[in-house]
C-alpha cells in the first residue's frame, strides 16, 4: 500500500459520510427504512477504511506526514508578495490517523444505536442525514492540513450541531439551545478567525507546515513575541467555544436538548473534542504563555463544570458538565505540556464518554417508553430523583455503565486511568517546572469531583429502589441495535487497546506513535522543551499515580456514603449550604450574567440604535425633506404675495384707472363735445397765461 | 348818436352765435335741435369769415370761405339728416341720450 | 476582442435588448398580459444566454480598468458631436462600452437577476404594461451603469434606472409607496447631482487629442480621466493631492454612497425595500446597491487614486459602521422585509471594507461580495415574498413553525439564511473571509472590530429563522401551500449557484483576479504618478 492509496482512500472516508447526507435528504423519504441502512453501511464503509488507514500508517509510514495539496483559490502575481495562492489540501500523520477512527467509530456506533433509539421519530430520515454531514465535517476538520479548511469544517460542524440540536425544533427550548450553540461557537471562532488573519497577514498561507516552517524561521507576525502569543490565545479561542471551555462553556450544557445519541456523538465525543484536537494541530506554534493561559482555561473549565455536575439532577446535564470537565483536563493537559496524555485523553474518552451517554440514552429510552407506557406525560424520564434500581433490568447496560464510570474516574486496569493519570503527571511536573501549583491542585481536587459526581449517577439511577415500583414493571432492556454499541464502546474502555502495560502508557503503542512535536516559536518564548519535560515528568509518576488513587477512592467512597448508605444526606448538606447549593445547581449563574449582559446588552443596544436610526438619522432626512417643504412653502408665498402681488397690483391699479375713467366715456357725443371745450378753453387759457 | 359799427361788433355777435350754437348742441335732447346748433356754429363762422374779409386782410378770401361753408352746410345738413332718419330707424327715436352705443 | 451579432455588439445588445421589449410590450394589447410577461421573460433568458457567451468567452488575463486595449468586448463609436458651441469649442461624446474583470461579474449578476425578478413579477396583474415597459427599461438602465466607460453616458444609464425605479415602487409597491418612492428618487437624485458636478469639473479639465483632426478635445471618456498627464495643466482638478481634487473625490463618493447605502445615508433603503414588490426589492438589493460600490471601483478610485488613498481610512470606517450597525439595526427588526434590508446594509459595509484593504484579497472579496450579496439577498427577498404573497403580513412574530408546513421553502430558506450569515460552504462565505482577510493586513484592529458583524450577523439570522420557522405553527397559518413551482424556478438556480461558488469560488474570481490586482497596483501607486514615470 503506498501513500497515494492512502490519501485516496482518507479521501473516501471524507466523502462517503457526504455522500450519506445527500442521498438521505434527497431521496430519504423514498428509500427503505427512510435511509437508514444507507447512512449506517456508509459509516461503516468510512470505519473499515479508517482502521486500514491507521494500520497502515502505523505499520508502513510510521514517522511520516502524508500530505494532499492542490491549489483552490490563485491570485496570480499579488505587488509587494509576489505570487499568491490558497493551497488546500489534506494530510495525514499519526494524530489524524488516530482521529479518523475515533470519529469513524463512534459516529458508525451512533448511527446504529440511532436506529433503534430514533425509530418512529418525525424527521427520521433528516436525522441521518444530518448525523451523516456531521461526521463529513468532522472528518474534515481531522484531515485538514490548514487553517482555512480547518475554520471552514470548524464552522460546518457547527452548522451541523444546531441542526441536530434543533432536531426538536417545535421545542422552544430546544429551538432555543441550538440557537445559543451557534452563536456561542460563533463567538469563539471569531477570534480563531481573527488568529488565522494574524497568520495570513504575515504569512500569506494557512498550511500548518508553512506557518509552523516560518515560525521556525525566525519569522514571527509583526516581529514580535506578544503577536505570536496573540495568534496562538485567538487560535485556541476556537477550542474554547467548539470544546466547551471556560468561559464559553455555557452552550454544551443546553445542547442536551438534542437526540441523546447525538450528545453522544457530537457533544461528548468528537465535535467537542476538535478543539483540543486544534490545539494539538497548533501546538508547535504555541508559546509558553500561550500555554500557560491554555493550562489555566482548562484548569477553571474542569473546575467550575465538577463543581455544577454535582447538584444537577438531570441526568445528561450531569454528563454535560462532566464532559465539559473532561474537556477541561484535556485542554489542561495540552497546555501543561503533556501533549501526548492531553491527545490520548481525548481518544479513550471518546470512548467511555461516549459509552456514557449512549448508556444514558438506554436508560433514557427504557424510562420513557415506561412512563409512555403508563400514559405519564408529566414525570421526566431523564430526571435522577426518577430512577433507581435499574440494574435488575438493564443489566447490560448497567454494566457497560459501571464500566465507563470507571474508566472516567481513573481506576486501574480502564483507559481512563492511563491517561488521567498522565495529564495529572504532567501537570504535576508542569507545577514543578513553572511554580504553577495551582494547576495541579485543581487537577487533583476535580479527579475527587469527578469520581464523586460519577457514582452518585450510578447509584442514583441503577443501584437501590426504583423510585415508582408499577413503572418498575414496564421497564426493560434496550434492544440489541443499543446494547451492541454500549458493549462495544465497554471494550475500548480497557486499558489493553491501548497499552499492554496497565500502569503505564508510556510503553504502548499509543505514546510511540503520538509524540510531542518540535516547538516552532523562539527558544526565548518557549515552553519547558519536551526532554527537559519528560525528565520532571518521570519523577512525578508515581506520586501522581498515587494522588489520583486516592482522590479518586475518596470521590467514591463519598459518593456510596451520600447516595448508597445515606449516612450524610443529600438534602441536608444542600440545606445547610443554601447559597452554594443554589449557586451550583444554577450553573454559577454564567447563563444569568450572559443573558443579563452581552444578550441584554446587545439587545437593547440595538433597539436604541434601531430608534436612533428610524428617529434621528431618518428623522435628519425626513428633517431634510420638511424644511425644504417649509421653505418652498415660503417661497411658494413668497412667490404669490410679493412677487405675483406686484404684478398682480399693476394690473389692478391700471384696472382702478379705468374703471374710473370709464365713467367719464358716457357714449353721449355731447359730453364729448363738452370734454372737447373745456380742453380747449383749458389748452387756451394755458397758453395765455404762458 | 350814430353807433360806429367795427370789427368788434361782427365778432360779438358771432360770439353770441356761437354760444348759442353750442349751447344748442350739448344740450338739445332732440338730434334735429342739435344739428340747428351745428348751424348756427357754422354761421358764426360766415360772420367772422365775412367780418375778417371786410375789417382785415383776408378781403375777398373771406366771403369765399364764407360762401365755401355754406355749402358745407347745406351738405352737413343732407347727411347729418340722413343718419338722423337712420338713427331713428334704429333706435325708433332722435334722443340723442338714448343713442350712447359709443360707450361700451 | 470583439464579439458581435448581427454586426451590433454583444454588449449593446445585453443593453438594448430590454428596450426592444419594451415597445414590443407596449404595442402589445392591454388585455394580453400573458404575452408581456413572455415577452419578459425571452429578454431576460437571452440575457442570461449573452451572460453565458460573455462568460466563456472572457479572457481572464487581461487587466481593463485604465487601458481601452484590455478592455472586452468593448465598442467605441462617436455618439455626440457638437462642432462649436459658444465658447467652448467642440464637444464630442463617444458611445463606449466595454468591461473588464471589475465589471463582467456584475454584467453576469444583472442578467441572472433580471430574469429571476421576471419569474418574481409573474403575479403582478395591477397594469401589467406598464410593469414590464418599466421593468425592460430598469434592466437596460442596470446593464448600461455596468458596461459604460464613458462618465457621461455612465451618467445617462444611471438616471435612466432611476426613473422607472420610482414608478414601479410608487405605483406598485405597498401602503406607504408614494413615500417611499419620492424618497428613493429624492436622495439618488441628490447624489447624482453631486456626481454630475464632478463629472463636469472632470470634462472641463481632461483633454485627449483627436486622432482624426488632432485637435485638443475635452473628453468624458474614464480612461483618459484615469491618465494624469490627460489633465490640462491649471485646470481646476490637475495636479495630484489638491483640494479640489479632495472636493471631487467627496462629490462622487457621496453619489455612490447614497447608492450602496452607506451610514448615514441609508435610510432610504429600508423604506424602499419595504414598499417595493418582491421582484422590485429582488432587483434593488440584488443589483443597484452594487452599483455604489461599483462605482467607486470604477470612478471614483482609479481617476481619483491620490484622494482614494487619502482618505481610505475614513471609507473603511464607515464600512466598519455599515457592518456593526446595519447588524444591530436588523436585529431589533419585526418586519422581515426590514430585517432583510438592514442586513443588506451590513453586508454592503464587508464589501467597503474589503475594497478599502487596497490589497488583492480585499479587492477580490469585495467584488466577489457584490456577486454574492446579489444572489443572497435577491433569495432572501424572494423568500420574504414567498410568505407574504400567501399571508399578507411579514411581521416575523406573526410566525412560528413554517419548517414543517412548508418543507421544501424551508429547505431553500435555511440555504439562503446561512449563506447570508456567512456559513462555509456557501458562497457569502468567501467573500466575506477574503473581504477580512485582505482587511486585516491593511486596517488591524478596525477588522478585528468589524468581526463583531460576524457574530451579530449570525445572531440575528438564527433568531429570525427561529421566530418564523421553528416552534409550533399558529393556527391560523395550517392552510399555508407549500412553494410552487414559479418560485422554485426562480430559488432554485440562485441557491445553486451560491452552493457551487461556495464550494469552488475559482471560476467567479479567476474573472476579476486580473482586473483586480491591477486596480490595486494602480490606485496604491497613485495611479498616474506610475505611468507618468513610464
Amino acid at each position: 500500500m503506498n501513500q497515494e492509496l492512502i490519501l485516496q482512500l482518507s479521501a473516501a472516508v471524507l466523502f462517503l459520510p457526504l455522500a450519506s447526507f445527500l442521498l438521505i435528504i434527497f431521496f430519504g423519504k423514498r428509500l427503505p427504512r427512510q435511509g437508514d441502512a444507507i447512512g449506517t453501511s456508509m459509516l461503516g464503509l468510512a470505519l473499515l477504511a479508517s482502521v486500514v488507514i491507521l494500520l497502515a500508517k502505523l505499520l508502513l509510514f510510521h514517522d511520516e506526514v502524508l500530505d494532499f495539496t492542490f491549489t483552490w483559490v490563485d491570485f496570480k502575481s499579488v505587488a509587494g508578495i509576489g505570487p499568491l495562492k490558497i493551497d488546500l489540501g489534506i494530510m495525514i500523520d499519526n494524530i489524524t490517523a488516530i482521529m479518523l477512527v475515533v470519529v469513524t467509530l463512534i459516529s458508525f456506533l451512533v448511527h446504529l444505536f440511532s436506529t433503534a433509539y430514533m425509530s418512529g421519530d418525525v424527521r427520521y430520515s433528516r436525522y441521518f442525514a444530518y448525523l451523516g454531514f456531521f461526521s463529513f465535517s468532522m472528518l474534515g476538520i481531522v484531515l485538514t492540513n490548514n487553517f482555512f479548511l480547518m475554520y471552514v469544517f470548524w464552522e460546518l460542524v457547527g452548522i451541523s450541531s444546531y441542526l441536530l440540536i434543533g432536531h426538536w425544533y417545535e421545542k422552544k427550548s430546544a429551538a432555543d439551545a441550538s440557537k445559543k450553540a451557534f452563536i456561542v461557537n460563533r463567538v469563539g471562532d471569531v477570534g480563531m478567525f481573527i488568529g488565522i488573519n494574524i497568520l495570513w497577514a504575515n504569512y500569506h498561507t494557512f498550511t500548518f507546515e508553512k506557518i509552523f516552517a516560518a515560525i521556525a524561521g525566525g519569522q514571527i507576525p509583526y516581529d514580535s513575541n506578544p503577536w505570536l502569543t496573540a495568534a496562538g490565545i485567538l487560535i485556541f479561542c476556537g477550542a474554547i467555544g467548539k470544546s466547551a471551555q471556560f468561559p464559553l462553556h455555557v452552550w454544551l450544557p443546553d445542547a442536551m436538548e438534542g437526540p441523546t445519541p447525538v450528545s453522544a456523538l457530537i457533544h461528548a465525543a468528537t465535535m467537542v473534542a476538535a478543539g483540543v484536537y486544534l490545539v494539538a494541530r497548533t501546538f508547535p506554534m504555541m508559546t509558553a504563555d500561550a500555554l500557560v493561559f491554555i493550562a489555566y482555561v482548562g484548569a477553571i473549565t474542569a473546575f467550575i463544570s465538577a463543581t455544577i455536575a454535582i447538584a444537577q439532577n438531570d441526568i445528561k446535564k450531569v454528563l454535560a458538565y462532566s464532559t465539559i470537565s473532561q474537556l477541561g483536563y484535556m485542554v489542561l493537559g495540552l497546555g501543561v505540556g503533556a501533549y501526548t496524555a492531553g491527545f490520548f485523553h481525548l481518544v479513550t474518552h471518546a470512548a467511555f464518554k461516549a459509552g456514557l451517554f449512549l448508556g444514558s440514552g438506554s436508560v433514557i429510552h427504557a424510562m420513557h417508553n415506561a412512563l409512555h407506557h403508563q400514559g405519564d406525560h408529566h414525570t421526566d424520564a431523564q430526571d435522577l430523583r426518577n430512577m433507581g434500581g435499574l440494574r435488575k433490568k438493564m443489566p447490560v447496560t448497567f454494566w457497560a455503565f459501571l464500566v465507563y464510570t470507571l474508566a472516567i474516574c481513573g481506576v486501574p486496569l480502564t483507559s481512563g486511568f492511563l491517561s488521567k493519570d498522565e495529564i495529572l503527571a504532567g501537570s504535576l511536573a508542569f507545577g514543578k517546572l513553572t511554580g504553577q501549583t495551582l494547576i495541579p491542585v485543581i487537577g487533583f481536587l476535580v479527579a475527587g469531583l469527578t469520581a464523586f459526581y460519577m457514582f452518585r449517577i450510578v447509584i442514583l439511577a441503577f443501584l437501590g429502589d426504583h423510585k415508582d415500583p408499577a413503572r418498575f414493571e414496564h421497564l426493560h432492556e434496550s434492544p440489541k441495535a443499543m446494547t451492541i454499541p454500549l458493549v462495544v464502546l465497554a471494550c475500548l474502555s480497557f486499558f489493553a487497546f491501548y497499552s499492554f502495560n496497565p500502569f503505564g502508557a508510556s510503553s504502548g503503542w499509543f505514546f510511540h506513535a503520538v509524540e510531542r512535536p518540535m516547538t516552532a516559536v523562539p527558544n526565548a518564548v518557549a515552553a519547558a522543551s519536551a526532554e527537559e519535560f519528560e525528565g520532571v515528568l518521570h519523577e512525578s509518576h508515581v506520586t501522581a499515580m498515587m494522588l489520583s488513587l486516592s482522590v479518586a477512592g475518596l470521590g467514591i467512597l463519598l459518593a456510596y456514603v451520600t447516595y448508597y448508605w445515606k449516612k450524610i444526606s443529600a438534602e441536608k448538606v444542600a440545606k445547610a449550604l443554601p447559597p452554594v447549593h443554589a449557586f451550583l445547581l444554577n450553573k454559577w449563574y454564567f447563563d444569568e450574567l450572559y443573558g443579563a449582559t452581552a444578550v441584554a446588552g446587545t439587545v437593547g443596544f440595538s433597539r436604541v440604535l434601531a430608534w436612533f436610526d428610524s428617529k434621528i438619522i431618518d428623522g435628519i432626512v425626513n428633517g431634510a425633506g420638511s424644511a425644504t417643504r417649509l421653505v418652498s412653502f415660503a417661497s411658494g408665498k413668497f412667490d404669490s404675495i410679493v412677487v405675483d402681488g406686484a404684478v398682480n397690483l399693476v394690473a389692478y391699479l391700471a384696472g382702478f384707472f379705468g374703471l374710473l375713467f370709464r365713467k367719464i366715456q358716457t357714449g353721449k357725443v355731447q359730453t364729448y363735445i363738452a370734454f372737447v371745450l373745456v380742453g380747449v378753453m383749458v389748452f387756451f387759457f394755458i397758453y395765455r397765461i404762458v | 348818436m350814430t353807433i360806429h359799427l367795427s370789427l368788434v361788433h361782427f365778432l360779438f355777435v358771432s360770439a353770441v352765435l356761437f354760444s348759442l350754437g353750442v349751447y344748442a348742441v350739448l344740450t338739445r335732447r332732440n338730434a334735429i335741435m342739435v344739428l340747428m346748433g351745428i348751424e348756427l356754429i357754422l354761421n358764426s363762422a360766415n360772420i367772422n369769415f365775412i367780418a375778417f374779409g371786410h375789417y382785415g386782410a383776408l378781403s375777398i378770401d373771406g366771403q369765399m370761405a364764407a360762401i365755401f361753408v355754406i355749402i358745407l352746410a347745406a351738405c352737413e345738413a343732407a347727411v347729418a339728416l340722413a343718419i338722423v332718419l337712420n338713427i331713428f330707424q334704429q333706435f325708433n327715436t332722435v334722443n340723442v341720450d338714448d343713442v350712447d352705443a359709443l360707450r361700451d | 476582442m470583439s464579439f458581435t451579432i448581427l454586426n451590433v455588439g454583444i454588449l449593446t445588445w445585453m443593453t438594448f435588448l430590454p428596450i426592444v421589449g419594451m415597445v414590443v410590450v407596449l404595442l402589445l394589447p392591454k388585455t394580453n398580459k400573458g404575452a408581456m410577461r413572455w415577452t419578459a421573460l425571452a429578454v431576460t433568458v437571452f440575457q442570461v444566454v449573452l451572460a453565458g457567451l460573455i462568460y466563456a468567452n472572457f479572457n481572464r488575463g487581461m487587466t481593463g480598468i485604465n487601458s481601452a486595449e484590455t478592455m472586452q468586448f468593448k465598442e467605441l463609436f462617436s455618439w455626440i458631436d457638437i462642432k462649436s458651441v459658444a465658447w467652448f469649442g467642440r464637444i464630442h461624446i463617444d458611445y463606449f462600452v466595454g468591461i473588464d474583470g471589475i465589471s463582467a461579474p456584475m454584467v453576469l449578476l444583472t442578467a441572472l437577476i433580471s430574469f429571476v425578478a421576471v419569474i418574481a413579477s409573474w403575479n403582478i396583474e395591477k397594469a401589467v404594461k406598464g410593469y414590464f415597459a418599466l421593468f425592460l427599461l430598469l434592466d437596460t438602465g442596470m446593464m448600461g451603469v455596468f458596461v459604460a466607460l464613458d462618465f457621461f453616458l455612465f451618467y445617462v444609464f444611471w438616471e435612466v434606472m432611476l426613473l422607472p425605479m420610482y414608478f414601479l415602487i410608487g405605483v406598485w409597491g405597498g401602503p406607504r409607496r408614494e413615500y417611499a418612492a419620492i424618497k428613493f428618487f429624492i436622495y439618488t437624485l441628490f447624489g447624482s447631482v453631486l456626481m454630475l458636478l464632478a463629472l463636469l469639473a472632470l470634462y472641463f479639465s481632461v483633454t485627449v487629442v483627436d486622432p482624426a483632426t488632432g485637435e485638443k478635445l475635452h473628453t468624458f471618456n474614464m480612461l483618459a480621466m484615469m491618465n494624469p498627464a490627460n489633465f490640462e495643466p491649471g485646470s481646476i482638478l490637475s495636479g495630484l493631492n489638491t483640494y479640489w481634487r479632495y472636493v471631487a473625490y467627496i462629490a462622487l463618493f457621496i453619489g455612490f454612497a447614497i447608492k450602496v447605502p452607506l451610514f448615514p445615508f441609508h435610510t432610504w433603503l429600508p423604506d424602499a425595500h419595504v414598499e417595493a414588490p418582491t421582484a422590485i426589492s429582488v432587483i434593488l438589493a440584488g443589483v443597484l446597491l452594487k452599483m455604489g460600490t461599483y462605482g467607486l471601483m470604477r470612478v471614483a478610485f482609479p481617476i481619483f487614486p491620490d484622494a482614494a488613498m487619502y482618505y481610505l481610512y475614513p471609507l473603511a470606517f464607515i464600512g466598519f459602521i455599515n457592518i456593526v450597525y446595519g447588524a444591530l439595526c436588523a436585529m431589533a427588526q419585526k418586519d422581515f422585509k426590514k430585517l432583510i434590508a438592514y442586513s443588506s446594509i451590513s453586508h454592503m459595509g464587508i464589501v467597503i471594507l474589503g475594497m478599502t484593504a487596497m490589497n488583492t484579497q480585499g479587492m477580490m472579496g469585495a467584488v466577489f461580495q457584490m456577486f454574492n450579496h446579489g444572489t443572497i439577498t435577491a433569495m432572501l427577498f424572494l423568500i420574504v415574498g414567498v410568505i407574504y404573497d400567501r399571508s399578507h403580513t411579514r411581521g416575523l412574530d406573526d410566525f412560528g413553525g413554517l419548517m414543517n408546513q412548508m418543507p421544501k421553502y424551508s429547505a431553500i430558506m435555511v440555504i439562503a439564511f446561512f449563506a447570508a450569515l456567512g456559513l462555509p460552504g456557501l458562497s457569502g462565505f468567501i467573500s466575506e473571509a477574503f473581504s477580512f482577510l485582505g482587511a486585516f493586513q491593511t486596517f488591524r484592529w478596525l477588522a478585528v472590530a468589524s468581526t463583531l458583524g460576524i457574530i451579530l450577523t449570525a445572531a440575528y439570522m438564527l433568531w429570525t429563522l427561529q421566530r418564523v420557522f421553528l416552534g409550533t405553527l399558529p393556527d391560523k397559518w395550517k392552510e399555508l401551500p407549500d412553494i410552487n413551482g414559479r418560485e422554485l424556478v426562480a430559488l432554485v438556480p440562485l441557491a445553486i449557484i451560491v452552493i457551487i461558488l461556495g464550494i469552488y469560488p475559482a471560476p467567479m474570481l479567476n474573472m476579476m483576479n486580473a482586473s483586480a490586482n491591477y486596480l490595486v497596483d494602480f490606485v496604491r501607486g497613485g495611479g498616474g504618478l506610475t505611468l507618468l514615470g513610464k
